[in-house]
């Protein structure tokens, strides 16, 4: 069913782009796995598409299409941007790592990038965020805050991506307080505001009081508002939607980075990389510290900071939940390590989902 | 906790409940709507714009009504007028709310609604357990179960929801008896609307108080197998809404309590009880054939 939906507005899409032709040096194309109206994920990516647009004026033109399913119909919509004269292609999910590869071949002077992913080719570049780091702090704030010691996750799917994420709050957390509690629910999906509200709900009833979340709505936090706890916002700062409850945010900055590479394009210097970058680069932003008290801010400031020189959160002693040694005393956990992570470091009750 | 349990089980149960009760009797007059995902989504995406706008929740509601009842008149107008293929127009209807829907709430995203105000009967909201349960909740949870009441005494108690049973048993007899069957069809279907717009104003108003697309995420969907598992009878809707939001919230209890169950298993519960309910009614053909509406999904040509 839902593929047969997002046919049809693959289908819109395509009707609405071909009809835009271009004198720009360059055009600049998009490929997302949701609407831009997700106030997530998709959002802040067409965000980035945004900036792009503002920075270089009538030099570039952009185009997207939205709610592009992961599969073939990728391969088509990918396919069709590079045939219509698309300099460069961002295709901003992971399932989209096979098709990009594809068309890719077949199209050697089209530039790809590919968000998320690990396969790269000589005009394939992958990029993503160390949306980790901003976890380690916001997990920092959650232990200083919370009374009852123990915070509410809510996670999408126990993909690797989501459990370093959990992983770096609670070793955040237990830098504050190593008796720290996380307590985990899975909603199995990216987007269903009314499902992680009722997570929240039931997270709250069990005694957390600081909601942390991996999905992509406000919902959570609108109920960590209406509940007098206090919470974090996911992919944008979502402060409009809980003024009491938000303490910070993890914000996806994806402009930079767009910039930086359509320029490369434009200069001719783009090379196919594997771009992991996080604070230090600006990739990840941390929203306004709020409704914290200044110590509380200023410490989140200072491992802000520290991350920013260098400091990498997966640095050892880790111990994973099985009790094994994951990094000894000062080692820090190498990329591929992080980005395949598939276990709980100690102090998480909770069995990972297979 | 037993009281928090049961208050997030009522509000994740309503908007479901709201929306079959609407598609039900759109079934028993013999339409098949499949459009009620595309008339959900374009209530909460008006009540949320209206009540926005207008800075009145219950304008944003009637809005809502009025927006499911627009999508619902011109499902019928095709579907009833034009013979089109019901299936097919249900289908259509669908995509085209999920799409206008986005465009109409383009100007909403990242912006904060308002919630409905709750309705606490004063005095009795209270009171210990039953007081946040039964006598402080949003009003639209009140109006769903007075629907239910009033939904089943006239379908069975009155003349009107005979000749509407008449209607979507057998078409032909109800049309040599004199009774208008596009008529009855016309205002089955826009009752269904009004239902599938004010469920999308509950998803945006009061369950999660904002707008994003997609938002309904599916309920639409869920509503329309609702109507099946309840083998078109409203207070079996009223147990199947509230067996699905029951077991979807103790899911999400049964994990942060930690236990060991995997949380795709979980997941799939609420969908699990609806076929091993199925099963059950189905294993006594009496239970379903009985009510299935005989004529549904079949085109009524009066001059044929």
């Amino acid at each position: 069913m839902k593929t047969i939906l997002k046919t049809t507005v693959v289908a819109i899409a395509f009707a609405v782009s071909a009809s835009a032709a271009s004198a720009a040096d360059l055009k600049a194309c998009f490929i997302y796995v949701g609407p831009v109206g997700d106030f997530g994920w998709s959002y802040q990516h067409d965000q980035g598409r945004k900036a792009v647009e503002a920075h270089f004026g009538d030099k570039v033109e952009t185009a997207y299409l939205e709610s592009v399913p992961e599969g073939p119909d990728a391969e088509r919509a990918i396919e069709r941007f590079a045939r219509e004269g698309c300099g460069i292609i961002f295709t901003t999910s992971f399932g989209y790592m096979n098709p990009t590869l594809k068309v890719a071949q077949k199209y050697p002077d089209v530039k790809f990038e590919h968000a998320t992913g690990y396969k790269t080719a000589d005009n394939v570049a992958t990029y993503n965020s160390k949306f980790h780091q901003g976890r380690y702090i916001i997990g920092q704030i959650a232990a200083r805050m919370s009374k009852t010691g123990t915070a509410g996750y809510i996670g999408s799917f126990p993909i690797p991506e989501v459990v370093s994420g959990i992983n770096a709050f609670l070793l955040g957390a237990q830098t504050v307080n190593p008796d720290f509690k996380v307590k985990i629910i899975w909603v199995n999906s990216w987007f269903d505001p009314a499902k992680e509200a009722d997570a929240a709900k039931a997270l709250i009833d069990q005694g957390a009081d600081i909601i942390s979340q991996h999905t992509d709505s406000t919902a959570p936090l609108q109920v960590a508002e209406e509940r007098g706890v206090k919470g974090f916002g996911q992919a944008s700062d979502m402060i409009a939607f809980a003024p009491n409850a938000q303490l910070t945010s993890i914000v996806d900055e994806w402009g930079p980075y767009y910039i930086h590479r359509v320029q490369a394009v434009l200069d001719g210097t783009w090379k196919s990389e594997q771009t992991w970058d996080g604070l230090k680069e600006g990739h990840v932003v941390m929203a306004p510290y709020t409704n914290l008290p200044d110590d509380v801010v200023a410490m989140a400031r200072e491992t802000e900071a520290k991350i920013v020189a260098g400091f990498e959160p997966f640095t050892g002693p880790i111990t994973k939940q099985d009790g094994s040694e994951a990094a000894a005393a000062g080692v820090a956990l190498d990329d591929g390590e992080i980005l395949g992570m598939n276990w709980y470091v100690k102090g998480i009750d909770d069995k990972l989902p297979q | 906790m037993l009281e928090a349990i049961l208050l997030t089980v009522i509000t994740a149960a309503t908007p479901l409940l709201i929306a079959a009760l609407g598609e039900l009797v759109v079934e028993r007059s013999g339409v098949l709507n499949l459009g009620v995902e595309g008339m959900m989504i374009m209530g909460a995406v008006t009540g949320f714009a209206i009540a926005n706008v207008t800075g009145s929740g219950s304008l944003g509601v009637l809005a809502a009504i009025g927006a499911g009842m627009a999508m619902s008149a011109l499902f019928g107008f095709l579907v009833i007028s034009l013979v089109t293929n019901q299936v097919a127009t249900g289908l259509a209807l669908t995509l085209l709310g999920l799409g206008l829907s986005g465009l109409i709430g383009e100007g909403f995203i990242g912006v904060p609604g308002q919630r409905l105000p709750r309705l606490e009967v004063p005095g009795l909201s209270d009171l210990p357990f039953v007081g946040p349960v039964l006598f402080g909740q949003d009003a639209v949870v009140y109006l769903a179960l007075a629907l239910v009441i009033l939904v089943a005494f006239v379908l069975f108690r009155t003349r009107v929801g005979l000749v509407l049973r008449a209607v979507g048993d057998n078409h032909a007899s109800a049309h040599a008896l004199g009774y208008s069957v596009q008529k009855v069809r016309y205002l089955a279907v826009l009752f269904g609307g009004g239902c599938a717009g004010l469920a999308g104003a509950y998803m945006s108003l009061a369950y999660t108080p904002q707008w994003v697309e997609n938002m309904t995420a599916g309920r639409g969907w869920i509503a329309l197998a609702l109507v099946v598992f309840a083998s078109w009878l409203p207070w079996r809707v009223v147990a199947g809404a509230y067996l699905f939001g029951a077991v979807t919230v103790l899911t999400f209890h049964a994990q942060a309590l930690g236990i060991g169950v995997p949380s795709q298993l979980l997941s799939s519960l609420p969908y699990l009880a609806t076929i091993v309910v199925l099963v059950l009614i189905s294993s006594n053909r009496r239970l379903t054939l009985v009510n299935t509406p005989a004529c549904l999904g079949k085109p009524f040509v009066p001059d044929r």
